[in-house]
This record gives structure tokens, sequence and C-alpha cells, in this order.
């Protein structure tokens, strides 16, 4: 239960500025992802609000108090870690008890407190285990459990499905999601680069590049009215189409962007026209990727199996006018 | 600590270390304060004191008596009636520079030899063959036998009468008549080296073997492919590569190798073809109550073997710089 | 043919590697179970066991208490050691701190000393201390090699431990002290075995510091002991005395090594190679 807000929030290591000057505020209860390419700052800036890096400058507040100085265990928050960081030679309910443990807590409490959290993950049978005899989904459920244990005002996950599989990924997801929803209370802040996560995850979505803050709001608000080019161009899969001159010119834009899902074949009059130069079945949908000349192949989402090769001529059109993204030459989104 | 907001204006809080990284830093140097007095106190006061030692004219017996003599112990002259001038001081000491001489030959051959051999005893157990295990188990050996029990048994190897390598080389027709290997002053070096060598070897081919570790093994999977010579794989990929790792152990060996002690003292005693300058400087301080001119001769070595260090940290310092970040 | 003949020569390479390896050991067993007029007739292959030797070597007055006073030295040494090695290396691993690289250098620096450059400094400390012709002389001496060792090799083992789970500690609410002895000693256990042994060998083995130190039979060392067994008269060596004590000594150490070789390899290269 933490009203999270950064003033102005700048890092630096050394000389190299990381974080230039961060200005966010994450709900009570929120579930808010960072996502962002590599190197954006996004952990750092988790680790920041976590105390295990110091902050260059700027206020971070915890429900209106400054915690700038207070260390992670004063700051009522608790970590999953990427790599799950469980301690290799304690079994699962003395990895979860630990905290506890060093605050001086009663052992019935934390009997009780250990044991309604592994409850809550179906972790309950690992108890008496070892971490090395635990699959990589099952680490990673520990590691939330002992987060839990803590009763933290704030939930911090750094990337943590980047280790597991596929299929993993998918299911620990979910748990997640339905964790937010069981704790609604608690704010939880997640770190990722997989926009997937960020959209089926995020109650809204701080997007970062370059220790910035490129634009911040809901995953539909993201999805439909990006702020910028970046984020247009990062939110989305497949990424949205971007053109350019010629193609741009008539909308009176100097990009235009168009998602793959926003383009439909046009036997008649199409707005566009090309050759495929390579298509992809995924069962569920296709994706032809037609050549018309601009820089990039343009991508087209087909629902079902594709009926077009390498090769053929192909004509498409937008589905709506009002699903055509123009920018202007910084990037800027121009009026609808 | 002071943060005021004046209207709708911040400012921010002044740049101040989080009471996490205070913590740490506190702790850090607790940590660190019993471990720095324990070595200020068996190192760098006994050094000092050795290098005071070596101004004074102390003696073994009198260890408080001593005067302050200056460089007196390290070169001083008397110009006599007769007009001739006696140089005095271990400068001066022809016996020093055959302890310096018998020093810088031992660690140019031995770390030489001991490379080589290294590395032809790294190759091969960087090698995959059955076996390796045992081959790896044996080299250990000689490394973990005490000094004094090399000495000894080699001794007895050595010795001319009993001696099985005499017996050996004999019988071989490599010799016509018995050596006293570490009695004789021709032989008493060689006898040194062929000891040192087989216990050291041993270390040095670990150390290059983890260096050969390091390198991956595609490379070598691609100068096969690409039909490269062997020999020439060996000189032009494996050697350049591993070559960091065997700098590391020469100058690791080369350091070992200039303060020699045990093994002259206890194979070759009182051979003054042998005697390095550790043996030496030992000598004068405890056997010829020397106190002072021995502490003299302990510093010299102390300098040569601190302007080797300050030479390797530098060239460290140069590679590290060279390589990119640190 | 040509790849026969190769893997011949491999093979006569790795058996002779072998063999000088262990001969000279090999042979030292076999003197030592000879005595009286068989020690001058060289053999290469043991004809009797003869226990005379052991018998004498064991039943004398001082190689008994020689051997107690290694293991009481060595042991004490690489406690201490070990002891201040943990918390120091915990700082100069994984803390960040002016100074730290100074001080890395230092340690190195002093690691290099050659001993005779601290023997009159450390023979004045320990008469002064009036220490001299104890352990406690050789126990302070030895830890000039044995600090900057077990520090280096356990800085270079701290580095390597995930930095993640030393926050998930801290986050938990870990200080500096209950990191290093409820979370990363129980990770680095085998390290500090590897460190303590490989310390515990260079201690049992030194030799110039218990030479100078110790001026009786009851308060030597096994090496110094082992260096001054002297025979009956003047000119008689007791080379199969000699031989026993060796043996003595060095199986349990050769033991000691052959079962933690991986680790003693790891730990040597640690300290060498990352160095």
């Amino acid at each position: 239960m933490a009203e999270i807000e950064l003033q102005d929030i700048r890092k630096s290591f050394g000389a190299v500025e990381v974080i230039k000057g961060v200005s966010l505020e994450v709900k009570t209860g929120e579930f808010m992802v960072f996502v962002g390419p590599s190197g954006c700052g996004k952990s750092t800036l988790l680790r920041l609000i976590a105390g295990l890096e110091d902050i260059t400058s700027g206020r971070l507040l915890f429900d209106g108090e400054l915690v700038n100085a207070l260390s992670p265990s004063k700051r009522g928050i608790a970590m999953v870690f990427q790599s799950y960081a469980l301690y290799p030679h304690m079994k699962v309910y003395d990895n979860m008890a630990f905290g506890m443990k060093l605050g001086g807590s009663d052992k019935d409490e934390i009997r009780k407190r250990v044991l309604k959290s592994a409850e809550m993950l179906q972790i309950t049978p690992l108890l008496d285990r070892l971490p090395k005899q635990l699959s990589g989904g099952q680490r990673q459920r520990v590691a939330i459990g002992r987060a839990i244990v803590r009763d933290p005002k704030v939930f911090l996950f750094d990337e943590p499905l980047s280790n597991l599989d596929a299929a993993l990924r998918v299911a620990t997801r979910i748990e997640i999601a339905r964790l937010h929803e069981s704790m609604h209370n608690t704010t939880m802040i997640y770190v990722t680069h997989d926009q997937v996560e960020a959209m089926t995850l995020a109650d809204r979505i701080c997007v970062l590049r370059d220790g910035i803050v490129e634009q911040v709001g809901t995953p539909i608000e993201l999805y439909e009215r990006p702020q910028s080019l970046f984020v247009a161009g990062f939110i989305g899969s497949p990424q949205m189409n971007f053109l350019s001159k010629q193609f741009a010119e008539p909308y009176r834009a100097h990009t235009l962007g168009v998602r793959a899902e926003h383009l439909k074949v046009d036997r008649n009059g199409a707005t566009w026209k090309g050759e495929v130069i390579h298509s992809e079945n995924l069962g569920a949908d296709s994706y032809v990727y037609v050549d018309i000349g601009s820089q990039d192949p343009i991508c087209v989402r087909q629902s079902g199996n594709s009926t077009f090769h390498p090769g053929d001529r192909i004509g498409f059109s937008p589905v709506s006018d009002k699903l055509l993204h123009r920018f202007d030459v910084s990037g800027r989104p121009l009026g609808a | 600590m002071a943060t005021e907001a004046i209207g709708t204006l911040v400012v921010s809080a002044p740049r101040e270390a989080s009471e996490l990284k205070a913590q740490r830093v506190r702790a850090a140097m607790w940590f660190l304060v019993p471990m720095l007095i324990a070595l200020a106190v068996v190192a760098a006061w006994p050094l000092l004191r050795t290098i005071y030692f070596g101004f004074t004219d102390t003696t073994l017996n009198n260890l408080y008596g001593g005067e302050w003599i200056g460089f007196e112990n390290y070169l001083s002259w008397r110009v006599l009636s007769s007009g001739d001038i006696r140089w005095r001081g271990i400068l001066a000491d022809p016996n020093w520079w055959g302890a310096v001489r018998n020093t810088v030959y031992f660690a140019v051959i031995s770390v030489s030899l001991e490379t080589i051999l290294g590395m032809v005893v790294a190759l091969v157990l960087n090698a995959e063959f059955k076996g390796r295990g045992i081959v790896r188990a044996a080299i250990l050996i000689p490394w973990a036998i005490p000094t004094i029990v090399s000495a000894r048994m080699w001794g007895w190897m050595l010795n001319d009468q009993y001696g099985i390598l005499n017996d050996i080389l004999l019988k071989l027709g490599l010799i016509s008549e018995k050596i006293a290997w570490a009695a004789s002053a021709d032989t008493a070096m060689t006898a040194i080296l062929i000891v040192d060598v087989w216990k050291t070897t041993p270390f040095m081919a670990l150390l290059i073997l983890a260096g050969l570790q390091m390198i991956p093994r595609d490379i070598y999977e691609a100068a096969k492919i690409d039909g490269v010579h062997p020999v020439k794989t060996f000189f032009q990929i494996t050697l350049p590569l591993v070559r960091p790792a065997v700098m590391v152990a020469v100058i690791f060996r080369t350091l070992d190798a200039l303060r020699i002690f045990d093994l002259v003292y206890l194979l070759t005693p009182n051979s003054s073809a042998t005697k390095t300058m550790s043996v030496i400087a030992r000598e004068n301080l405890i056997d010829f109550n020397k106190f002072g001119y021995g502490s003299a001769q302990s510093t010299l070595l102390f300098m040569l073997i601190a302007i080797f260090v300050i030479f390797y940290i530098w060239l460290g310092r140069v590679n590290l710089s060279g390589e990119g970040s640190r | 043919m040509m790849k026969y003949l190769k893997w011949t020569s491999f093979y006569a390479l790795v058996a002779v590697i072998v063999v000088i390896a262990v001969f000279p050991f090999y042979y030292a067993v076999i003197t030592s179970f000879k005595s009286g007029t068989a020690l001058f007739r060289i053999t290469y292959w043991p004809e009797r066991l003869d226990l005379s030797n052991y018998f004498s070597v064991l039943t004398g007055r001082n190689f008994p208490i020689s051997i107690w006073n290694s293991i009481f030295v060595a042991t004490l040494t690489v406690v201490f050691a070990l002891s201040l090695a943990v918390t120091g290396s915990y700082a100069l691993s994984r803390v960040q701190f002016r100074g730290r690289g100074l001080i890395l250098m230092t340690i190195l620096a002093v690691s290099m000393f050659p001993q005779i450059a601290v023997l009159a400094g450390v023979f004045e400390l320990v008469r002064f201390l009036g220490i001299f012709n104890t352990p406690w002389a050789l126990i302070l001496s030895y830890t000039i090699f044995t600090l900057p060792f077990t520090v280096w090799v356990l800085t270079t083992f701290m580095r390597e431990l995930p930095i993640e789970i030393e926050e998930a500690a801290i986050v938990d609410g870990a200080n500096p002290w209950v990191i290093i002895t409820q979370v990363f000693m129980p990770m680095m256990w085998p390290a500090l075995v590897t460190t303590g042994l490989l310390a515990f060998i260079a201690a049992w083995n030194e030799f110039l510091f218990a030479l100078t130190f110790t001026s009786s039979e009851t308060t030597r060392t096994t090496p110094v002991a082992i260096a001054l067994l002297s025979g009956a008269s003047e000119q008689e060596i007791p080379w199969g005395n000699i031989m026993a004590a060796s043996v003595i000594v060095t199986v349990p150490l050769v033991v000691l090594v052959l079962i933690f070789q991986r680790k003693i390899i790891s730990g040597l290269t640690a300290g060498g190679v990352k160095g």
C-alpha cells in the first residue's frame, strides 16, 4: 500500500549519466511496468527504487516520505530477481523465512506467514527441498514466495521471466497476474524488455529510452496513441510499419505509421502495391512482407493461412484512415 | 538534509550516500583493520627494522648494542698510508657478487627450463586421452613433497657413492666415473637445478594449463578444418593466446627463484658455487654474528625484488590499459 | 602408419613424464625399507620390507614431537589467517571504496617479499616478545605469507559469488556480518577448505623461519627435524632413517593432495592466473 513518487531522479555512474531526470508517479496498488530496449535504464531505475543503488540527485518518495537515504530493508520493499537469487545452501522454508528471522520475528509468526505464502503459490510440498532440487519454474515461485513473506508495500520484479523457457514464461506470467489480483493493495513495479509481458500484465506502462521516460500510459493508450515514433515502433508485435518520403507526403506527415493488423489486402483500388518477398504462416495468422519501393518491406497481417507466395503481386490498404499514425519531423504525433 | 518546496519549484536533496552504502563502507573498514594491523606487525615493521639494522653494526649476540654506521655495511673505503684504497662492504665483497651471480644464473636457467618443460607437460595434459587423471595426479607429487624431503631424496639419488643416478648413467655409458653431484663445485649448481626443475615444473605446468584451457576448442577445430599444420597451430595460435598466462607464471616463478633458500641450504650447504643471496644473508646474520651486515644484504635482495615487482605491476598496468577498460 | 607412430610417441612421452615425477619418491620409499649394508646396494625394486628404520625414527624422542609441533603450528597459522582473511576479502571483493586497489596491490606485494628481508626484523620482534624458541614465534612469522595468500585467493573466489544473492540478502535486511557468516561462508566452504589446505601445506613445509627461530629439539618442526637427523657418528648419515622420516611426513601430504586435486589446482590457478 504505497504510492511511489519519483521527482527528477538522476543517476550517474562516474561520469556517465544513466538516468537523466525521470519524474513519475506510481499509484497505490498499481501494476506498473518499466519497459524499453537494453541499456535504457529500466533495471537501474528499479534498483534505485529498491535502494540497491544511490540516487545521484532527485527525490524518491514512498507515501509522501523521502526515502533516498533509507536502506532497502527499511523501505518496505521486496524484490524478485532475474536469476531467482535463492540462497543455495538453505531449504526453501529457510529461504523464505530468512528475512523475518533477521528481523527478530517470533518463530510461530514466521511459520504462519511462510505457510500462507507457500499455499498461495502452491509450493507447500517443496518447503523441505534445496533450490538445486527444483526446476526453474519452481525456483521462480519460491523467489516470489520469499518476497510475499516480507509483506511488502512494494513488489519489485527485475525481468523475472527471462530465464524461463517460452511455455513456462506464459504460465508464470499468468500466475503473476493472478497474484496481483489477489493482492490488489500492493504496488508492483515490473521490469522487462518484452513488450508482450508489458502489455499483458500492466495497469500502466512506462516506456524508457536512454534514461528518460518516453511515455507513460495504459497499454491501450500506448498502443492506440503513441506519443513518439519510438513508442509507436516499440509497442505492438509485429513492429508498426513506417513509411516516409513519397509515401507519407500524401498524408502531410514526415513519417506515416500503420500496424500490420490494420492493413487489409485490397484487390481493387489498393493504396499500396508491391511484390511479396516473404510470408510467415503462424497458423492463426499470417504475415506477408511486401516490397512497395519504400525503405523497408511492409508487413501485412492476414487471418488464417496466407495464399500469397514470394513473387506474387499484391495490393493492400489501411482498414481505416483513423488507424493511421502521422508523425512530424521530430517523431511527435500530428493532430488526429 | 534540507529540502524545500518553494511553490512548485522543488530543490532536490543534496547528494548524500544512502544508509546502505555508508553501512557497507563502515563494515569494510572494520573488516580490513585487523588484517592490515597483522600485516603491519609481521611484514611492514620487521622490514623497516631490517633496513634499519642494515645501517648499523649490530651483532647477533647484542641486538640492542649496535651503532649507526650509515652506508658502511654497503660500501666503505679507507685510504692507506701507501696511497692504496681499500674497499670494504657488501658491494666490494666478492662473496656477495658470487651470490648474486649464482642467484641470477639460477633464476634464469631454472625459470627457462621450467617454462619450456611446463609447457610440454601442459600441452600433454590439455590433450584428451585415457589416463589423463593419472598423469595429473602424478605430477602433483613433486609439488606436494616438502623441500626438505626433496633435498634429502635427491641428495641420496645424487650421492656419489651410492647414488642411483650415477648408477644409471654409468650403466648407460654416459659417464665414465661417479660424479659427486652435490659436493663438487662444478656440478653443484646442476644438482640444484635438477631438483628445482623437478619440483617446480608441475606448478608451471598447472598455471600454463589453466591458460591453455581458456582457449576455446573451436579455434583448434577451425584450424584443423583449414588444414593448418600442428606445429604452426602451436606457434601461431596457441602460443599468442596463452602468452598472458605464461607471463604471469614466469613472473611468479622468477620472484620465487630470486629468493630461494631452502633447497640450496639443504642440498649443497657451504658451497660457494650455489650460495644464493638469501643463503649468504642468513649466513652473515646468524652464523657469522654480523647482524647488521646480513641485514644490509637482506635489504639489497629486497630492493632487487621490489624493482622487479614494480616492473611487473607497471607491465600489468600497461597491458590492462592497452587492452581496454578495467 | 603415421598415426600409430604419433600415438606411441605421445604415450611414450606420457610415460616418461609419469616416471620422472614419481620415481624419486618411489625410490625413497624403497630405501626406507632397507637398513644396514642393504642401503649401500643399489636396487630398483623392493626386496624385503625391513621396518627397522621406521621403528627407530618413531621411537626416537625428536621426530614424533616435531610432527606434533608442525601440526600445531600449521593448524593455528591457518585458523588465524583464514579468520582474518574471510572478512578482509569480503571488504576487498564486494564493497566499493577508495583505496581498494591500493590495498590489493599492497597485499600482492607483501606476498612477494623475500623471507630473508624480514628475518632480521622478525628475529628482533620474537626476542622482544619473549617467544623465541616457541611455536608462537612460527605462528606469528608464518602470517607473512599465509595471510596475503589466503586473502588473495579468497578475494578471487568471493568476487565470483553472484551479486544478486547478496542483494537478496540486503533486501532481507542482512548487514555485512550476517552476509558473510550466514550467506557467503556456507556457499564458499569448498574454497575455504582448499585455501586452508594450501596454506597448511605452505606452513608445514616452511624451513627458514623454523630453522632460525627454534633452537631445541622439543620445539623444532618436522622439516628442521629431518634436516638435522644425524647418525651415531660424525661421518655417518643415517640415510635409511632419513628416508623413513621423509616417507612418514610425505605420505599424508600426498594423500591429501591427491584427494583434493581438483580443488587445489583451481586454488593455485586462481591465485596465479587471475592475479
